[in-house]
Parts: structure tokens; C-alpha cells; sequence
């Protein structure tokens, strides 16, 4: 007897590293290929696009970031790369990013805390750059599928000069 | 004859009232002059008061290419050395900011009090009492002086005082300190990036209105339609005045000089919901309308030669690194002990437009990273700073003011730089 055809699919199990792995990387290759649409879709209504600066600050909301983004302000990021009205987002950079060395830092049924390092090349106008970081993944399981609840990227150089970032790290 | 030769010998080859030549952008003898004649010369911002608020607190800063170390000590009174151990040399301190007691050299353990005074030599005995005169080997300290909050350093004692080094500049600078709502001015934190491209390229942006609508353009679109208007600034009555010493003033919302004023209009779309959070914790109206107004910040820039502005609601902070490499920092400002709401207002603004990933500075970046590369061709060519001269009015001391569009700003600043390095 096959006991999975007993098990009710609607009990969800614990979130896997490999179903986490699998969505991160797909995100990640939603933003290298700007497809920006779906990737403005795998977000929960709530949730944060955070790049903060100070190394160890908890409360992004009262601290100054790079990014702090709600979903307005991520439309918005993704409507002003495609409106080819700024200048250094035309083009937009060309980036490869590689999520590797990755972590379940706490998983449940219904929510993960997923850790990896990220390492993004970007090339345009004949110069390469590299920005290298941590990303702590929050995602939770909804009815379609895995969410981010929030992603918080540490950059390694996050208080130096950083050269102006005209795409989505 | 190379240009910095020609600029002492004829400087009208280099430089002229509405134009300068390309190798003030890419000469790189010219650059290491500056560092020297200009930023060894004046006044040069290293601090606000707010980021080292209490004795023993320290932050890393330079002037022009001299790292410092701006301190408060034991008695509250701020120093600034340079962060060079008198023995051979090491720095003192790596550390971008923080609170210490003293601070002890890494390479071999020469200790200074806070006021710069040599405290520690590890086996001492090495030296005799001539060779280890302390009074002879305390941190190399340099001139302090503040104007309403802002730090200011330099390596001269002769020349004047700062306030008359920034001279009409005041009035503005008493003004821009006004979106501190009724509480003192505070740094939040900053933004930092490089452009490649000289540093004076970024100097002449902070009066540079015509550039907004093209380069903001994907800005301007993601504002709401009041602000935009607002923001509409060559259409708006502005204008640019020449402060004299370098500095001038660029206003793009006349309504927003004096934040006092006219404090019963309408508070902004875009503020309703603060101004209903601020009035729910208990602020009067007035508060509440004071605290708003602030939140959206002044109407103008300022810029102070060599290396600050005080630009709209941040710090601009100028840190040049090489003839053809620049280093910003925009440092965000808020209400020392205001609603947190406020405060949280006025970093979301700030993040949407300045640093790296905002909406508007890196446009900037890289259209200044374009004009150095421009300037790679036509070494002979002219950089043109004649826009508004027809329309210039004269004001007393030799300053001019013309509309907001008007290159006036800049005008001013190369006319002290030409003071300073015509020399
Ligand atoms: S260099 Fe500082 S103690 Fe020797
Ligand atoms: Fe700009």
C-alpha cells in the first residue's frame, strides 16, 4: 500500500532547505533576468526589501538604509529601471548574483528563516563591480506557494563608498 | 608649460569668470595643489556637534587628504588632530566613531590623552628627558571653531575667524537649522558613495537647478503630484545668490526659506497621516504644524567652499580622494528628542532619493561620472559657467544674484578657487 496517497494535502509539512534553496534561487534569477512582474509577486502584502547599512541593527524601521521597501516602494524601484527615464539605470546594469552557502536558521510548516551568502556581479558602460553580503531570507508557505516575508542583505563594505547601485541587489 | 605653472603665470588660460579649462577636472598636478593651497588653507567641515555628543566621543574625518580625529574631551571641549602617532607615524585610530579615554598608538604603545596631550612611552628608559620632552610631541592639533552646530577645522592660525569666513552665509545656515521643528538639529546616519570623477564636479551640482527635471526625472515620477510641483523648480521663482568666500545659496522653493512662515497653509497630501499621528500622541497644532513643516525640509542649498551644503534636509559632505575619484556622504538630520514618527518621516524621505540605491543620487553619479569622462577629450576645451551672467544683478562686496537656473553658484566658488590657487 502506498502510504503517501493517504496523507491529506492540506497538511502542510516543515519548510526543507532544498524548498528554500529552490525559491531563493529562483528569485534570484527573476532579478538577473528582469522579470520584474513575477518577482514583484512572490512577496506577502506586508512584507520588507531591507539593505541596511549600520552592521548589527535590528530596528531598520529607525535607522537609516539603503533600501527599506514596502511594496509601493519596490513597484516603484522595478517601475523607474523600466521607464528609461533614469539615466543610470539605462541601461540597467547587467548582473549574474550566485546564492551559495545557505543555512535553515529555523524552519516550521508555515515560516523559515533562511541564511546565505550572495555574491552579485554587475557590468555596464564597460566597468565590472562586485557586492558581496549575507541574505537572511523570512519566508513563509501560502496557499501558492512559498512567500518572502523579508529579505535583509549585509553587505561585507556596507558603511564604506559604495559606487551608485541602478538595479535590485 | 604645464597648467598648474600657467595658472600663477596666466591664470586667464585656466580659468575666467564664466568658464574654466578641462585639466581643473583631470590635471593631477593641479589636484595635489589644491590639496595644499585650498584645503590646507580655509575652513573645512569635519563634524556635526550632534555625532559627538558627549565627552570622549570620536569620529574619523579628513581635511582634504589629512585623516583626522575630531574628539571631545574629559572637559567637553572638542579637538581635532591628526590621526598620525608623533613617534613614526601609524594611525591612531581606526575606528569611524566611538567614545575612548585616550587613544594608544597600535605599533608601539605611545598613549595621548583626549586633548592630545603625550601621556604613555612603553620603556621609557630608552630615551633620555631631552629626547622625550612631552611638551614637544603632542598630537598635531588643528584650529576649531563652530557655527551653530556645525564643526569646522583648519591648519591655520592666521586666518580670520570662521564666522567671518562665512559671512552671509549665517543668516542661511540660522535658517536651515530651523527644520530641527523647535529641537536641535541631529544626525540619523548617512549615505556614502564614489564617483569617478573630480570633486569639484560634485561642488558646482549643489547650485545646479537646471539640471533637476532631466536627470530627476524617474524621481519626479515616483513623488506624488504635489511634490512634484513643488520640485518644478525652474518654473517656481527661485533664484541663486553668490554668498561671497566661495559659499552661495540656491533657492528652489521660495515658500520654504523661512520654515516659520506661513505655518497655517495647508499641511501636504503627502503628511496627513504623520500630522493625525503626531496630533494622536498629543502634539498641539501648532507642534504638529511646526514638526510637519520640518519633516519636509528647507527649500534650499547652500553650499559652503570647499566641502559642505547644507542641501535641502541632509548634509552634503564633499571628501575629494584623487584628481578623477570622489568620495559623498549625505548625512541625514532630524529632531534631537522629536517624535520618532518624524524622525522616521524625514529617514524615509532620505532614503528615497540620496545614497547609492536611492532615486536620485546615483542619476547623479553618473552624470558626473560622464562629464570626467568627457572631459578625457579636449584638454584645450572650455567648461562653460555663463548661464544667467546676462541676467546677474549686483548685490554689495561684489556678489551677484541671478534666477535658480543661473550658474552663479558656481561662478562663485571658482572665484575663490582661483583666489586660492592663483597663488
Ligand atoms: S608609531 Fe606610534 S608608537 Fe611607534
Ligand atoms: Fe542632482
Amino acid at each position: 500500500m502506498n502510504m503517501t496517497m493517504t496523507i491529506p494535502t492540506t497538511t502542510a509539512s516543515t519548510i526543507t532547505l532544498a524548498e528554500a534553496m529552490e525559491f531563493v534561487w529562483t528569485e534570484a534569477d527573476l532579478l538577473d533576468h528582469a522579470v520584474y512582474d513575477e518577482w514583484l509577486s512572490l512577496w506577502t502584502a506586508d512584507a520588507r526589501y531591507i539593505v541596511p547599512i549600520e552592521p548589527g541593527v535590528t530596528d531598520f524601521g529607525n535607522a537609516v538604509n539603503y533600501a527599506y521597501d514596502d511594496h509601493e516602494m519596490r513597484k516603484k524601484r522595478v517601475e523607474r529601471l523600466l521607464s528609461g527615464q533614469s539615466v543610470s539605470a539605462s541601461p540597467v546594469a547587467r548582473t549574474v548574483r550566485s546564492l551559495s552557502r545557505f543555512r535553515m536558521l529555523k524552519t516550521s510548516e508555515t515560516a523559515c528563516e533562511l541564511r546565505c551568502a550572495q555574491i552579485i556581479t554587475e557590468f555596464r558602460r564597460g566597468r565590472e563591480r562586485t557586492y558581496t553580503g549575507d541574505v537572511v531570507f523570512e519566508l513563509v508557505r501560502s496557499e501558492s506557494g512559498l512567500k518572502i516575508r523579508r529579505k535583509v542583505i549585509w553587505l561585507i563594505n556596507s558603511t564604506e563608498a559604495l559606487g551608485g547601485i541602478g538595479y535590485i541587489l | 608649460m604645464t597648467s598648474l605653472a600657467e595658472l600663477t603665470s596666466n591664470p586667464d588660460e585656466l580659468i575666467r569668470q564664466d568658464r574654466v579649462r578641462t585639466p581643473l577636472y583631470t590635471d593631477p598636478a593641479i589636484f595635489e595643489a589644491e590639496m595644499t593651497k585650498i584645503f590646507h588653507n580655509t575652513w573645512v567641515w569635519v563634524a556635526h556637534v550632534s555625532e559627538i555628543p558627549n565627552n570622549g566621543d570620536f569620529k574619523m574625518a579628513q581635511v582634504g587628504l589629512d585623516p583626522v580625529i575630531v574628539v571631545r574631551d574629559r572637559k567637553g571641549e572638542v579637538h581635532v588632530h591628526l590621526n598620525r602617532c608623533r613617534h613614526r607615524a601609524a594611525t591612531l585610530c581606526e575606528v569611524r566613531k566611538g567614545k575612548t579615554s585616550s587613544f594608544v598608538c597600535p605599533y608601539h604603545g605611545w598613549g595621548y590623552s583626549l586633548d592630545g596631550k603625550l601621556r604613555g612611552v612603553p620603556y621609557e628608559n630608552g630615551y633620555n628627558e631631552e629626547q622625550i620632552d612631552r611638551s614637544k610631541l603632542s598630537l598635531k592639533s588643528l584650529r576649531v571653531e563652530e557655527y551653530n552646530g556645525l564643526l569646522f577645522a583648519t591648519f591655520r592660525d592666521d586666518i580670520e575667524p570662521l564666522a567671518d569666513f562665512l559671512g552671509p552665509a549665517k543668516k542661511w545656515i540660522d535658517l536651515f537649522m530651523k527644520q530641527g521643528g523647535g529641537y536641535p538639529v541631529k544626525t540619523l546616519g548617512e549615505h556614502k558613495f564614489r564617483f569617478p570623477g573630480n570633486w569639484k564636479i560634485q561642488l558646482e551640482n549643489t547650485t545646479d537647478a537646471y539640471h533637476f527635471p532631466l536627470v530627476h526625472k524617474s524621481f519626479l515620477t515616483a513623488v506624488d503630484k504635489e511634490t512634484e510641483q513643488q520640485l518644478d523648480m525652474l518654473n517656481n521663482g527661485g533664484f541663486v545668490e553668490d554668498l561671497g568666500n566661495g559659499h552661495s545659496v540656491m533657492v528652489m522653493i521660495p515658500e520654504l526659506i523661512d520654515l516659520d512662515d506661513n505655518l497655517e497653509a495647508p499641511i501636504p497630501e503627502k503628511f496627513a497621516d504623520l500630522a493625525k499621528e503626531l496630533a494622536a500622541e498629543g502634539y498641539s497644532d501648532t507642534e504638529v504644524r511646526r514638526i510637519v513643516r520640518a519633516v519636509g525640509g528647507s527649500g534650499f542649498n547652500i553650499n559652503l567652499f570647499p566641502n559642505l551644503a547644507c542641501s535641502m534636509a541632509f548634509f552634503r559632505v564633499l571628501q575629494p580622494v584623487s584628481v578623477n575619484e570622489t568620495e559623498i556622504r549625505h548625512i541625514a538630520i532630524g529632531m534631537d528628542g522629536g517624535p520618532a514618527a518624524a524622525n522616521r518621516a524625514r529617514i524615509r524621505l532620505h532614503e528615497f532619493f540620496q545614497g547609492p540605491m536611492g532615486f536620485g543620487s546615483p542619476d547623479d553619479a553618473e552624470v558626473w561620472d560622464r562629464v570626467q569622462h568627457g572631459a578625457k577629450g579636449g584638454e584645450d576645451m572650455w567648461i562653460m559657467l555663463h548661464r544667467g551672467l546676462n541676467k546677474e544683478e549686483s548685490l554689495p562686496d561684489g556678489r551677484h544674484r541671478s534666477d535658480v537656473s543661473a550658474e552663479t553658484g558656481m561662478r562663485a566658488a571658482y572665484d575663490q578657487w582661483k583666489r586660492m590657487m592663483a597663488v
